[in-house]
């Protein structure tokens, strides 16, 4: 095992394990977290949503039993205070040492506190992590108690403005102190400072700018601020929310190679100066830049974790630090670069102060290249805007309509998001495509919008390319023509052939998982065999596995007859018997006092057996080498024979040898509905094959194949698939034949009626299945092979496990047999009495 | 069968007399069925696991009167958990009986209360 040591379980720590477990050849590594704060990672960019009514939990990134389940060791509340980079080593403050091969430092940045005379006094908090939180709103309490309603947020930044909301939703009168000369310096120009302020004061909270504070006034406690220019702001609670400052300590006792004011220097791969330590998210100092956004935190996870295993991916040279958010109800968003001014870029300004909008872009003169812009009050253009940007997509001719909107009912000049190219970044925290999104749904692997946020992860970052993903999602599902749904039941919005793709590709093992990630309440008789035939067509497991999903023939293994008692089939494939098991059957019959018939499928049904005498019928008939013939089962029943070339004297072929391996081949695999098959040896047909879902009859030159044939209440003839094959094309094309059905039929579909609905019909269905036509053959070729040989005797399991005997008792408190049955004489048998 | 069917009327939970140990509840397979004997009767008790809740019922299905509801499949629609009959598949509310796919049968249902790790069905006698 090589040891990856992660320290720090912040959001981008967080990403570093996902990103991980996720990559191939993780296996041979053992991740080990270090967190500080006593809690799992959480979403800071969301913190304020804490004051909001959202719980630590709420915010939390994953589940204890993520790091479990993913094998990943994690510590809380356990400080790294030391590495010794010649022994591989870490030290903590419990005085542990443990050994990596890899280190991983994601210990992000603390609050920026700015030097101010005073700042140590009570009621000056930083805005970082829910213990600050708390303790901001135990001490907003305490003022408020006391009749205070004033307080000051320093820094009107990005996180300046969170936590004056913040302080307002703790129902304090907040003011903005900044020093610079407008909101948001790093991201906003003049114009739209001014907007945003008025939009702010509206709200009233106070925005003081061009602030240089001098001093914290107060004895104990804080009573109010001192600035510059003689100012006094009385309040009773600061909250710094000043900038941040990189938590580079580790780094700079190992002495690693820091930058000038702070931060672990990385190159593009990651990596500090010592090649086996990495540094990534807020302590990173990467192109001389601290990123303090979480998408470039992310990006870097994800190179850290790609390095780490052996992969080639680096880090882009320039970052984008394009933002989206609403600040205290009002949106503001800037990318690219947002102030470029020279004589080579035109600004165009849309200001409108009575509804309270400022939009900027920045433009080549030629017109031609969009550079970066900033929109205050109305951002709903920013997905548009960002993707034209990044996708240094054409702009219209008159580049003003991207900002002017749609004037004189023209339609939106942003195009809708179907006109961006594949490779179009939708998702930039995750770094997911358009094309990843709609692929998804084109292939069949998502379905809705919440299957594409499982998979993809987009909008699970900052959320603000929600609406984009969305309309996405849509354009794809509307494109492949799904408009219509057949869910299964009110607890699943999933045809059949969804929740098998769902199954398999989630690799879910128990119904449970399923509803639970896909449907939604309790279930029902419905859907829950379904699953169950699902998780039997794809791993081949049997009854017993599920038997709380299983409908009642399958649960019991027995067929439930009119009057609450079962019937038992053993397997009798193609019709052949010897004498001796005949002489068994009639035993067992005569032992149990069984009602006995030889059925339309060639085998012996024995009528009339209780619940509690199933196990010691089969007891009998399996040790005398009977297995289950899954007469109750939506699987194979039977593959019915003709006498064939060894007796007849017309036969043409071996039918009896060619139905027995057939049967055997076949037994066990669960299907949306039963199945039969029939092999006659002549066209005389006495098999009856063409009534079956599939038949085979020996001609001149080799088998013809039917498919799709039925009796029961709407007869269907099959019809011919293939003409003059040998045995094994005919194995070929049943196994595609099967598996597609098994894929993607309704349950309880028959298959005459699943080629009824096919588009296309039997013309496609060849296509598909004999020419290839859609590339499948060799996977449903493979997944057949998985299933056949596989075969496990469902009754043979039960007798062997005794826990699993237990359902075949009729009363919970006692061994008594159900005394409500009665039966009345029936041609020297016996029948259940008439209802 | 009539008189088969008036053994069994809905008892509510304010007007229990008896509390009949039913057995523990390792004994019940969770989110399915398992049926028990009291005096001449047969109740059908669920273990409904998933939402943490236990139900009784008769065992007899109302339509053909065979003693088969504890093998039929629990689940829920629009919330009400409910048991669907092995027989015909038609479904009955767990919480009071009703048949929720037509009005024609009905079946009796009665309280069960867990105390310690004992199951308990409530009678009138």
């Amino acid at each position: 095992m090589i040891n990856v040591i992660v320290v720090g379980n912040g959001m981008v720590g967080y990403k570093f394990c996902e990103k991980f477990i996720s990559k191939s050849g993780q296996e041979n590594y053992q991740i080990t977290v270090f967190g500080e704060e006593p809690r799992r990672a959480y979403d800071r960019v969301h913190l304020s949503e804490y004051f909001a009514g959202k719980t630590a939990d709420d915010l939390s990134l994953s589940t204890t039993s993520w790091y479990e389940d993913n094998n990943i060791i994690l510590n809380t509340s356990e400080l790294i205070t030391d590495i010794n980079r010649e022994q591989k080593t870490i030290h903590t403050h419990l005085e542990k040492t443990y050994e990596y091969d890899y280190l991983v430092l994601a210990t992000g940045s603390a609050a920026f506190v700015p030097p101010i005379d005073g700042v140590e006094k009570e009621g000056v908090f930083v805005y970082r992590t829910i213990e600050d939180l708390d303790a901001i709103m135990a001490y907003a309490k305490k003022i408020k108690a006391n009749g205070a309603t004033e307080a000051a947020v320093l820094g009107g930044g990005l996180l300046g403005l969170e936590a004056a909301k913040a302080v307002r939703d703790l129902g304090l009168n907040p003011h903005v102190v900044e020093f610079a000369p407008r909101l948001m310096p790093r991201q906003l120009d003049k114009g739209a400072s001014d907007m945003l302020q008025s939009k702010i004061e509206e709200l009233n909270i106070g925005i003081h700018l061009n602030k240089a504070t001098q001093y914290i006034a107060g004895e104990e406690s804080i009573k109010g601020m001192m600035f510059a220019d003689d100012e006094l702001l009385n309040v009773n609670m600061l909250v710094i929310s000043a900038g941040i400052k990189p938590r580079d300590e580790l780094g700079r006792v190992s002495g690693l190679e820091v930058g000038v004011r702070g931060g672990i220097v990385v190159n593009n791969k990651m990596q500090t100066s010592d090649p086996n330590i990495f540094a990534i998210g807020e302590v990173a100092l990467y192109n001389q830049m601290i990123y303090g956004l979480v998408a470039p935190g992310y990006e870097m996870a994800d190179v850290a974790a790609e390095q780490i295993l052996k992969g080639d991916k680096t880090m882009r040279d320039t970052i984008d630090m394009s933002t989206q958010l609403k600040l205290i109800g009002v949106e503001v968003a800037s990318f690219g670069d947002p102030f470029i001014e020279n004589e080579d870029v035109t600004a165009i300004v849309y200001e409108n102060k009575f509804s309270g909008i400022y939009k900027r872009i920045n433009v080549t003169k030629d017109g031609k290249t969009l550079l970066g812009g900033i929109l205050v009050g109305d951002s709903s253009d920013y997905n548009g805007l960002f993707q034209i940007y990044a996708n240094a997509m054409a702009l219209p001719p008159n580049p003003e309509d991207l900002i002017l909107g749609s004037r004189g009912g023209k339609v939106s000049t942003l195009g809708s998001a179907s006109d961006l190219p594949d490779t179009a970044v939708i998702c930039s925290c995750e770094n997911v495509t358009k094309g990843a999104i709609c692929c998804s749904i084109l292939d069949g692997t998502a379905n809705t919008f919440g299957d594409v946020v499982k998979l993809t992860k987009a909008t699970s970052g900052c959320g603000g390319c929600k609406p984009m993903v969305a309309d996405l999602v849509k354009a794809a599902q509307k494109s492949i023509g799904k408009e219509v749904k057949e869910s299964i039941c009110e607890h699943f919005n999933y045809t059949r052939q969804e929740l098998f793709d769902l199954v398999k590709i989630n690799k879910y093992t128990n119904y449970y998982e399923v509803i639970d990630h896909h449907g939604n309440g309790d279930g029902c008789e419905i859907c829950k065999p379904v699953v169950a035939s699902i998780f039997s067509s794809i791993y081949n497991d049997t009854a017993n596995k599920h038997i709380t999903t299983q409908d009642t023939n399958d649960r019991y293994l027995a067929n439930i007859q009119r009057n609450g008692t079962y019937s038992v089939v053993p397997r009798i494939a193609g019709g052949e018997i010897t004498p001796e098991k005949l002489i068994v059957i009639g035993e067992v019959a005569k032992q149990f006092d069984l009602y006995t018939k030889i059925t339309g499928a060639q085998r012996v049904d024995l009528f009339g057996a209780q619940l509690n005498d199933l196990p010691k019928i089969w007891k009998v008939l399996i040790d005398n080498g009977f297995e289950s013939g899954h007469a109750y089962g939506k699987s194979l029943r039977a593959v019915k024979s003709c006498v064939g070339n060894t007796w007849c004297r017309y036969g043409m072929d071996d039918s009896t040898t060619f139905a027995i391996e057939l049967e055997n081949r076949y037994r066990g695999i669960r299907s949306p509905h039963k199945l039969k098959g029939g092999v006659s040896a002549c066209i005389r047909e006495c098999a009856e094959a063409r009534g079956k879902d599939f038949g085979v009859i020996a001609v001149e030159g080799g088998w013809n194949l039917y498919i799709c044939g039925n009796g029961g209440a709407n007869p269907k003839h099959a019809v011919l698939l293939a003409e003059q094959i040998n045995k094994e094309t005919v194995f070929k094309y049943m196994d595609r034949f099967l598996m597609y059905y098994i894929r993607t039929a309704g349950p309880l579909v028959r298959t005459s009626t699943w080629l009824e609905k096919l588009d296309g019909g039997l013309d496609y269905l060849k296509e598909v299945i004999i020419h290839d036509r859609i590339g499948i053959c060799e996977t449903l070729e493979a997944e057949m092979e998985k299933l056949v040989g596989t075969f496990e005797c469902e009754w043979k399991q039960v007798l062997e496990k005794p826990r699993l005997l237990k359902r075949f008792s009729h009363f919970v408190n006692t061994d008594e047999k159900d005394d409500n049955i009665a039966f009345v004489p029936l041609r020297e048998q016996k029948m259940p009495r008439p209802w | 069968m009539e008189e088969l069917l008036s053994q069994y009327e809905t008892v509510n939970l304010s007007a229990v007399k008896i509390w009949f140990k039913a057995g523990s509840i390792k004994d019940f397979p969770s989110n399915r069925g398992g049926c028990i004997k009291y005096k001449n009767k047969q109740i059908a008790i669920f273990n409904f696991e998933r939402r943490n809740e236990w139900y009784a019922c008769q065992n007899a299905c109302p339509h053909k009167m065979e003693m088969v509801l504890s093998r039929g499949m629990t689940g829920s629609t629009d919330g009400i958990p409910k048991i669907a009959c092995p027989m015909h598949k038609k479904t009955f509310s767990l919480v009071d009986g009703s048949n929720l796919n037509g009005d024609d049968f009905k079946i009796a249902t009665y309280p069960v209360k867990i105390e310690g790790n004992e199951v308990f069905v409530g009678f009138l006698e």
